[in-house]
């Protein structure tokens, strides 16, 4: 179908995105290995002191605590209130329904600035009115906020997947509420809260924007980036962590990989720049 | 069934499982009230809290919030021409990098729906996402590496004859917005050409079109919604993104505005005016959008 030109054209610009895509990645790795703190091209190749000056930094490792509070904080209140609208949504009719949706995705879809200064603008209230305080508590109930979404469109799109004649036949063979829940439900959706527990985990150990404004002066990983990132004599370091955190990332693309059975996820695109609304949509219906 | 194993124990659990079974209303409630809570608590509050603020004012001379309605900071949003540039100038720049990322987008979308091997597919849609896993803060850092001065960027387009800097430039900004937001374009692009059937480009051809004709009047108005729904993702990212034009670029965006007037200024109200404009913004994107079908397209 396609003219002998068109296919060369098309396969150039496959061949030049995906050298878009990975050349950063790949320079990045080179520079962790650089001798020198310039990053004058090419780099002085090789040496591996940055990960011993990293590993000897004495706020990395509070940073890496803080972000591993905040996620798992806010990955576990996700989970539950996600959950619990997704089959509030699923199961009942009621006036506002189709709101519901709208309404969690709203943390996403508008700008994460916006979100940000919201909320810190609302703990300087509290703060006046209850004597609320910035801290990991206050990362945790932003985090949480906008984590929801993902775990909430995860376990609808599996609950509107699954029969619900299987309820049905738990119910005719004499299991209560509880035990339908325990052995039926349960069972189908969980590999959907895996999947939306990892997406909201990584959302949130990522995120920058709305924990600059919510974390007081509790240290997270993103936190510590971003403020070594301007300091120049700091960069080589930071480029070590960058190495570092970008081979774990592979852990959860493989994890999501096993527990779901090849299923693909489209992660949420990372808050700092605030995500817009189809991205939920996309997590939906994206490949499969 | 496991389900015959459990039936012995009964007592407080069954008791109510059998009333919220009866009472749907109460489970409903049950389930419904917890987020509702805290969406309504947490988020809806901060967020009107927020809106009214911006209706507000700051006495300049004590620093102080004047519980005063009225619309003096949208009257020095729309007056302040540096307040115009600065939207001007993210929203060319969200433009921009739309364009751009649809471009790269389209030829790996059609690679991957129309001429590769199911396994190359895969691996390419796998090869588009991987990136979205790493780190944002880190991606943005790799193009501050890159863009460095005499860094590796510049010795590569010291190949073509251009010698110099684009270190902390809007062009800097330029590429990683688009890089950053590349898989957001590429997916829904990649989704609207794999529902394209293969049929209608053969009538095309057997009509008498050659490869162009056929691509701007077939395939383009085909998988126009696609590059819709991913133009929403490229423009509404960069709309509200400031830590890139901090960590690359030195011009001022929409976000980087936000930011100084809460932080260095302290001047919430204004602040709380100006973050009304890109979602203002986006609100007519999305209409627009919206008409043209990009929701279908998702």
């Amino acid at each position: 179908m396609e003219s002998r030109l068109a296919r060369a054209v098309i396969k150039g610009g496959t061949v030049v995105t995906l050298v878009f895509l990975y050349a950063p990645l790949v320079i990045l790795a080179l520079y962790a290995f650089n001798e020198s703190v310039t990053r004058a091209w090419p780099p002085e190749l090789w040496t591996t002191k940055w990960f011993a000056a990293a590993w000897r930094d004495p706020d990395l490792r509070p940073a890496l605590a803080g972000s591993i509070q905040a996620a798992v904080g806010a990955t576990l209140i996700a989970l539950v209130l996600g959950s619990c609208a997704a089959f509030a949504v699923h199961r009942f009719r009621f006036f506002g329904r189709e709101t519901i949706s709208f309404a969690l995705v709203l943390p996403i879809a508008l700008p994460g600035i916006v979100t940000a200064i919201a909320l810190s603008s609302a703990i300087d209230f509290g703060h006046s009115a209850f004597g609320l305080t910035f801290s990991v508590w206050t990362i945790i109930v932003g985090h949480a906020t906008f984590c929801i979404v993902v775990v909430f469109n995860n376990v609808i799109a599996r609950l509107r997947r699954t029969p619900t004649s299987l309820v049905e036949a738990s119910m005719d063979l004499g299991a209560d509420g509880w035990q339908t829940f325990r052995y039926v439900t349960l069972p189908s959706i969980r590999t959907a809260l895996v999947a939306g527990g990892l997406l909201a985990f990584g959302l949130s150990f990522d995120e920058i924007v709305v924990t600059n404004f919510t974390a007081g002066s509790k240290l997270t990983l993103p936190i510590w980036i971003f403020n070594n990132v301007r300091q120049p004599r700091q960069q080589p370091v930071v480029n070590a962590v960058a190495l570092v955190l970008m081979l774990l990332s592979i852990v959860p693309v493989y994890l999501a990989q096993r527990l779901t059975g090849g299923v693909e996820q489209v992660p949420a695109p990372r808050r700092a720049a605030g995500a817009p609304a189809p991205v939920a949509a996309l997590e939906e219906t994206g490949p499969r | 069934m496991a389900v015959t194993h459990a039936t012995a124990k009964s007592g407080a659990v069954r008791r109510v499982s059998a009333a919220l079974f009866r009472r749907p209303a109460a489970k409903l409630a049950l389930l419904l009230g917890p987020p509702l809570l805290w969406m309504v608590l947490v988020y809806l509050t901060a967020l009107s809290l927020l809106l009214v603020t911006s209706f507000w004012r700051l006495n300049e001379l004590t620093s102080e919030i004047e519980r005063v309605w009225g619309l003096r900071n949208f009257e020095t949003l729309w007056g302040g021409s540096v307040y115009r540039t600065i939207t001007l100038r993210t929203a060319g720049m969200a433009a921009a990098v739309t364009v751009t990322d649809l471009a790269l987008a389209f030829p790996i979308a059609y690679y991957a729906a129309r001429m590769a091997t199911p396994r190359i597919r895969s691996a390419l849609l796998l090869a588009v996402t991987l990136p979205l896993w790493s780190n944002y803060l880190i991606r943005v850092f790799s193009w501050r590496i890159i863009t460095a001065g005499e860094g590796p960027l510049q010795s590569f387009l010291g190949v073509f004859g251009i010698h110099r800097s684009l270190a902390a430039s809007n062009w800097a900004v330029w590429l990683t917005f688009c890089y950053l937001w590349l898989p957001f374009a590429i997916l829904p692009v990649y989704a609207a050409l794999e529902r394209l059937p293969g049929s209608l480009l053969e009538a095309s051809s057997d009509l008498g079109a050659k490869g162009w004709m056929t691509f701007r009047s077939v395939v383009v108005p085909l998988v126009f919604p696609g590059l819709a729904a991913a133009s929403i993702f490229t423009f509404s990212l960069t709309l509200g993104d400031y830590i890139t034009p901090t960590l690359v670029g030195k011009g001022f965006f929409i976000g980087n505005a936000i930011f100084n007037l809460v932080g260095l200024a302290s001047n919430l109200p204004l602040a709380a005016a100006f973050a009304m404009v890109p979602v203002v913004i986006m609100a007519i994107y999305l209409t627009a959008a919206r008409r043209l079908g990009a929701f279908e397209a998702l």
